[in-house]
């Protein structure tokens, strides 16, 4: 079955990216397709490459983009909200005129029609939030 | 895209105190472009979204209720209010902002919205969507 | 229909709202905060009889409380939570 993931906030203070990320690596191993997880509200800071967990944590970021990584699923990054919040990749800092960027390897940022649309192609949406 | 299913966005959140019922109003003014069937309902404390009268001048935060009213706009007009809510609240539908839209099938006449429904009638709602995006 | 609670229902109303609304035949998973709601003997649990209430084992283990739990929650793992999302058509989370 074809699945799409909402997550609706950031890591350690939460822990809705926690389960999400549970049930997506859950779906992945019964045999489910991923066509999507969408990052929105504080969820989009899930996407910065830049945190630094204690090492006898997990590290939630990372372990999102190693999902990527192994199974090519499509992390998208609201960009209203990572605008908010300061995500930032090469595209926004262009346009923002922002000295840096900070996204996570295999996350991207597009719109939250990107949503719709996983609403719309997705036989079920499921969203994990605070 | 020919298929159309049917978009349910439940607001049980206020505004101002968290964000999410703001950027639940950006997901439904983004999705009106996708020509599905959309529906709101607003219940539990998401009743408070759509109260009348909102002034936030002096909270330095933004005012964003005015774009409700822009709703009907992008034929978004299915707007589910929940009684049992508004009441539980101390409020009556005359305590919200009279959201409106033109109808296209009745010469453009100006029309309310706003549905009153029970909690029996929500329940109908959440059973008959295909897509429930919770905010 | 699959409902989601992911609240503790004696700091939020997500749980009640959620059971106020959920037609008989549902199912209502309990996952993070939300499995607080299967204590045995609390002042909600009269309301797990309305449906049917699954809480996510892991969640449970975490918090400590599965000795707690009310007769006839049953548990479920992070696939049995997969399968309970493409069994039901409808999927909503009271977030």
């Amino acid at each position: 079955m074809k699945l799409s993931i909402q997550v609706n906030e950031g890591p350690y203070q939460h822990q809705c990216s926690d389960s999400a990320y549970n049930f997506t690596k859950a779906a992945l191993e019964k045999g489910h397709e991923i066509f999507r997880v969408f990052f929105y509200h504080d969820g989009v800071n899930n996407g910065t490459r830049l945190a630094s967990p204690p090492q006898d944590d997990r590290n939630v970021q990372q372990r999102w983009s190693d999902l990527a990584k192994e199974h090519e699923v499509d992390l998208v990054i609201c960009v209203a909200a990572a605008q908010r919040r300061g995500i930032v990749d090469d595209g926004e800092a262009e346009r923002n005129g922002k000295d840096a960027t900070n996204i996570m390897d295999g996350f991207r940022i597009s719109g939250l029609g990107q949503l719709i649309e996983a609403g719309i192609q997705s036989d079920r949406l499921v969203v994990f939030g605070g | 895209m020919s298929e159309i299913k049917n978009f349910l966005y439940v607001n049980r959140k206020a505004p101002y105190g968290t964000v999410y019922a703001l950027e639940s109003l950006e997901v439904v003014l983004i999705g009106a472009a996708f020509d599905q069937d959309v529906s709101l309902i607003f219940m539990d404390d998401g009743v408070f979204q759509i109260k009348k009268d909102q002034n936030t001048e002096a909270s330095g935060l933004k005012n964003f209720s005015p774009t409700y009213n822009a709703l009907g706009d992008y034929d978004v007009n299915k707007i589910y209010v929940e009684k049992e809510s508004l009441e539980a609240r101390g409020m009556t539908i005359d305590d919200l902002m009279p959201l409106t839209y033109e109808d296209e099938d009745d010469d453009w006449a100006e029309k309310s919205s706003i549905r009153m429904v029970s909690a029996d009638e929500i329940r109908d709602l959440m059973e008959e969507s295909d897509v429930v995006l919770s905010f | 229909m699959l409902h989601i609670v992911n609240k503790s229902p004696f700091e939020r109303d997500a749980f009640t709202s959620c059971m106020a609304h959920a037609a008989a035949d549902s199912t209502v998973l309990l996952i993070e905060d939300g499995v607080f709601a299967a204590m045995k003997g609390s002042t909600v649990a009269d309301q797990l009889s309305k449906t049917k209430v699954v809480a996510l084992q892991s969640d449970v283990a975490a918090r400590g409380i599965e000795a707690n739990l009310a007769d006839g929650v049953e548990m479920v793992d992070y696939a049995g939570f997969v399968d309970l999302v493409t069994d039901n058509e409808k999927i909503q989370s009271w977030v």
